[in-house]
């Protein structure tokens, strides 16, 4: 299975906007091109194995979970994460809110948590408490049971459908 | 972009976390976010077996893989004296196996490589000749003749650890014998493990050159943390320094040292190249330190009206293959003794056996203070049954037995001075809230329509703050806490303390005590954790000891820096000190209230214009050694309707009122409610670490092991009672815990309650839809 050579393959991306490049072995998870090759370290791994969300970005608009996401799949796509949110020194409403209603605690699962509400909010920005439960339910968070998520995710929703700025 | 400013006098709002900025930008700074120049990778080998002698293991082919830099086994290990390693409990455990492994995925070689994949790719080719050995799994069996001995290098060629009994056992015998009215009911809790989402992980990065070695470290408690290493390494303490970053949840988890730590440190002194282990989900739950797994039996003695008169617990503790509890040393089974509750026991005993069983090291006090939980879950479980034994509503019986607001301080049986607390007043507002007595009228209406409807309640004592140094100490160190504060020019301030938050807030809290006590905001105190070459020393974050002990350390840091104030405000206002006096934000001419200096006025004089022989600065530090624990409390309704077709179990209300003294900031507690909570939810329902006969562990990853997402939580509804502590600077109890602690008992009794007018008088957790099926089959309920 493993001669010691592994093949090299070049992965083109757009990542919260910007084009970005790398040569990494072909087996590389998108995660981890996110995090080690690329730097940007906000997207977190929690289970290596779909399970937590923790590494959830959004891969041409949709939620992905980048551990499970081979870096090669993502060539010539976009990609946004946790990074991107804020524009132009202003929090997004999703951020915004999270910080309002303490919808954080250890901030681990934080990202995945507002990568994967992101989605939900362009889609459905007002969508009722059992969607939003839904929507999150693939996002495992152990610190803050939930409730302060759903309700920053309401009330960024909110502002997003009253300024239509996502 | 700026915190926003907050109000003057901050203790007790709702001020927003400090934190949370960057960790909403994804810009904390987790150990796996760490990299340093020349970092080489590691990877542990682990066991397939639960039992096994080691006959031989061949590294050729692990070496070969391109990368590689060093394999290392147990046996290389053993040439430094460092194939074992003291626990915490105060055994000893293995950090590469020689001889045997005693538990599946147990730590058999470490692998380093130039990246993640290599060390991987190799630690796959090491190939270890096992002779796999009979595993034993049960606690029960490991206490037989027959089972065999799994701990080799010990003098006591048996599996039972230790011995440990609290209480007078022939009172207790006797009050029992004599009570009209006596339960008995087998109580389990079962291994868990308290899996946050980030796992363990460490960069060790030794610098040859300077001989200093920095550690970094997913740690709950740094400065600990640093002693034991120069304990088991024999580095010179001042030559470590541990680096605590962003801690990605803790709950326990992260107090105790791991094998990968040491072979993480062993392989950077010995390539002179920083080196970084991360677990792997498996690895977390498998392998570092799992809770509970107590099997305990109650027995309560009762008057024919209900008071209760005396308390009888044995309990079986599963410690796996090595004891690896992180208790304090004089206290085995934790502070179990607390185990009376908020009940007013005339007498009582408990006694705890600590078994080895081939499985995975523990057990930590998973969101709790030191089996807190397990004694808590025992006495409230044991409550139900009276009540049901009684046929006495559970409120009613527990009225009759709270220990009343005039006892306090309240001396327990089983010796503990409980500081205060006002529990029926907690209780009733939990009634209140959920509208007891409609609600059993409404059990009543939906029975009758065949509807399986139950009511829990738990109204629980909690003891945490360890702890006072003339009882606690860990490895002989007192656990007392710590704060430094350093007040600059311009009257800003960074305070450093010896605990280290994992998501609670101490950024925020603390900031909050700070400023309050020196008329500051908030936004103008930085706080630090984590670094031991700064921070003061301390002994962590766990057992909801940061307020009780750290929280207390920062107060009474502040006033020391106040005293040292006043007598430059009273310079500045050309008066002497004791004309002078705070009124809560500024120091005041005492009777000419329009004369005052703010701290930033004084803060600039220390450094200016301090008065004459008077050394400059303006900074103190307090070690604070809490005179008692502190005993928050709390009453909790759970509401549960029963699916008679699946028997799945849905939690309509919970209703949760909690007491934790002073509350510093209401939006943090709620919080920590919360979270709490739903852990105890998952505890109920769905967390569990089972194993197979051959000792395969059966929950090894969130597939099996299942924690609660966002459609299974229920929605809490919180509120709180206000009794301070009596002994703490500013009467705050600790919050963190009592959630998790106090909420699994109130699930079960709900079920309970659902299934009783059956004849159920116990469910074993975690409360699977099956095993609810089951009972309901057995019964003839199941539709
Ligand atoms: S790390 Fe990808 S789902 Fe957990
Ligand atoms: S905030 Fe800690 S896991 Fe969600």
């Amino acid at each position: 299975m493993d001669n010691g050579k592994r093949q090299s393959v070049t992965v083109r991306v757009q990542i919260n906007g910007e084009t970005r490049e790398a040569a990494v072995e072909s087996r590389t998870l998108l995660a981890y091109f996110i995090r080690d090759t690329l730097g940007l370290t906000g997207t977190h791994v929690g289970c290596d194995t779909t399970s937590c969300g923790a590494c959830t970005v959004l891969l041409d608009g949709v939620p992905v979970k980048s551990c499970t996401v081979l870096a090669v799949q993502a060539h010539g796509h976009q990609l946004e994460t946790v990074e991107g949110l804020e524009q132009d020194g202003k929090l997004h409403p999703l951020q915004q809110a999270f910080w309002d209603n303490h919808g954080l605690q250890c901030g681990f699962c934080t990202p995945g948590m507002l990568m994967t509400a992101l989605a939900l909010v362009r889609q459905e920005p007002l969508a009722d408490e059992e969607t939003i439960r839904r929507a999150i339910s693939g996002n495992l968070c152990r610190c803050t049971g939930y409730m302060n998520i759903v309700k920053a995710i309401r009330q960024a929703g909110r502002t997003v459908a009253q300024t239509q700025e996502v | 972009m700026a915190v926003e400013a907050t109000e003057a006098q901050p203790l007790g709002k709702a001020v927003k976390r400090k934190e949370d900025p960057r960790l909403i930008r994804g810009q904390g700074r987790y150990l796996d976010d760490i990299v340093l120049p020349n970092m080489l990778y590691m990877a542990l080998v682990r066991s397939p077996y639960a039992h096994a002698r080691i006959r031989g293991i061949d590294v050729e082919e692990a070496l070969k893989v391109p990368g590689v830099q060093a394999v290392l086994t147990g046996e290389d290990l053993a040439q430094m004296n460092l194939h074992w390693m003291p626990t915490l409990a105060g055994d000893k455990q293995m950090v590469l196996a020689t001889g045997k492994v005693l538990f599946q995925y147990q730590e058999v070689a470490a692998v380093v490589a130039d990246s993640r994949a290599a060390a991987e790719d190799a630690a796959q080719k090491v190939q270890v000749d096992y002779e796999p050995l009979p595993a034993v799994v049960d606690p029960f069996f490991a206490l037989t003749p027959d089972a065999p001995i799994l701990r080799e290098d010990r003098e006591e060629k048996s599996n039972h650890i230790w011995h440990w009994e609290v209480g007078d056992k022939e009172a207790t015998d006797a009050a029992l014998a004599g009570s009209p009215v006596r339960i008995k009911e087998v109580i389990r809790m079962p291994r868990v493990h308290p899996a946050p989402i980030e796992p363990c992980g460490c960069i060790a990065d030794y610098q040859k050159a300077t001989g200093k070695l920095t550690w970094y470290v997913t740690s709950q408690a740094p400065h600990a943390h640093r002693t034991v290493l120069a304990m088991v390494s024999g580095l010179p303490e001042h030559m470590i320094h541990v680096i605590s970053p962003d801690v990605g949840g803790g709950f326990g988890n992260k107090v105790p040292v791991y094998p990968g730590y040491v072979c993480a440190v062993v392989l950077s002194l010995k390539l002179g190249r920083p080196v970084k282990w991360v677990e792997t989900r498996t690895e977390n739950i498998a392998t570092t330190n799992f809770a509970r797994d107590y099997h305990m039996t109650a027995e309560i003695g009762a008057t024919e009206d209900g008071r209760v008169t005396a308390l009888k617990v044995s309990t079986i503790a599963d410690h796996g293959a090595f004891d690896a509890a992180a208790d304090p040393t004089r206290f085995p089974a934790g502070l179990f003794s607390i185990v009376t509750g908020s009940y007013r026991f005339p007498v009582a005993f408990a006694e705890v056996d600590g078994v080895y069983t081939n499985k995975a090291p523990g057990g930590v006090a998973y969101r709790c203070s030191f089996r807190v939980t397990e004694a808590s879950f025992l006495i409230e479980r044991a409550m139900q049954t009276l009540a049901l034994k009684l046929n006495m509503d559970p409120a009613e019986l527990r009225r009759r037995n709270f220990i009343q607001p005039d006892e306090f301080p309240y001396q327990s049986a089983l010796g503990w001075t409980y500081d205060s607390g006002n529990y029926e007043s907690t209780l009733n507002k939990a009634l209140a809230l959920v509208d007891y007595d409609r609600l059993r009228q409404e059990q009543k209406e939906r029975r009758e329509r065949g509807e399986l409807v139950g009511i829990g309640l738990s109204t629980f004592t909690e003891i945490v703050g360890a702890g006072p140094s003339h009882t606690f100490d860990i490895l002989g160190i007192k656990m007392f806490d710590s704060c430094e504060i350093r007040v600059h020019p311009t009257g800003k301030v960074i305070a450093r303390l010896g605990t280290r938050h994992q998501g609670q807030g101490h950024e925020t809290t603390f900031a909050q005590i700070i400023a309050h006590e020196l008329g500051l905001t908030a936004s103008d105190v930085l706080i630090e954790e984590g670094d031991t070459d700064t921070a003061p020393y301390g002994l962590g974050t766990y057992a909801s000891r940061s307020t009780p002990t750290a929280g207390g350390a920062a107060a009474l840091a502040a006033r020391r820096i106040r005293q040292k104030a006043q007598q430059i405000a009273a310079h500045l206002l050309e008066m002497a000190p004791e004309d002078v006096e705070w009124d809560g934000s500024q120091f005041v001419a005492k009777g000419l209230p329009s004369r005052r200096v703010s701290m930033a006025e004084v803060a600039l004089a220390a450094y200016t214009n301090v008065p004459p022989g008077m050394e400059p600065g303006l900074e103190a530090t307090y070690y604070y050694d809490p005179p008692n624990l502190t005993f928050p409390n709390g009453a909790y309704v759970a509401v549960v309707s029963i699916d008679r077709g699946t028997g799945q179990v849905r939690v309509e209300r919970f209703v949760a009122v909690d007491d934790c003294g002073t509350v510093i900031n209401p939006m943090v507690v709620e919080g920590q409610v919360h979270g709490g909570l739903t852990e105890g939810f998952g505890i109920a329902f769905m967390q569990e670490i089972a194993f197979d006969e051959d000792g395969n562990c059966l929950a090894p990853n969130f597939m099996e092991y299942l924690v609660p997402t966002a459609l299974e939580t229920p929605r809490w509804e919180t509120d709180r009672t206000e009794t301070p502590s009596p002994h703490h600077p500013i009467g705050a109890k600790g919050v963190g815990e009592s959630p998790n602690v106090g909420s699994p008992a109130a699930f079960v009794n709900a079920v309970v309650d659902a299934l009783s007018p059956y004849g159920v008088t116990n469910v074993d957790i975690p409360m699977f839809p099956w095993k609810i099926w089951e009972i309901l089959k057995t019964h003839g309920l199941a539709l």
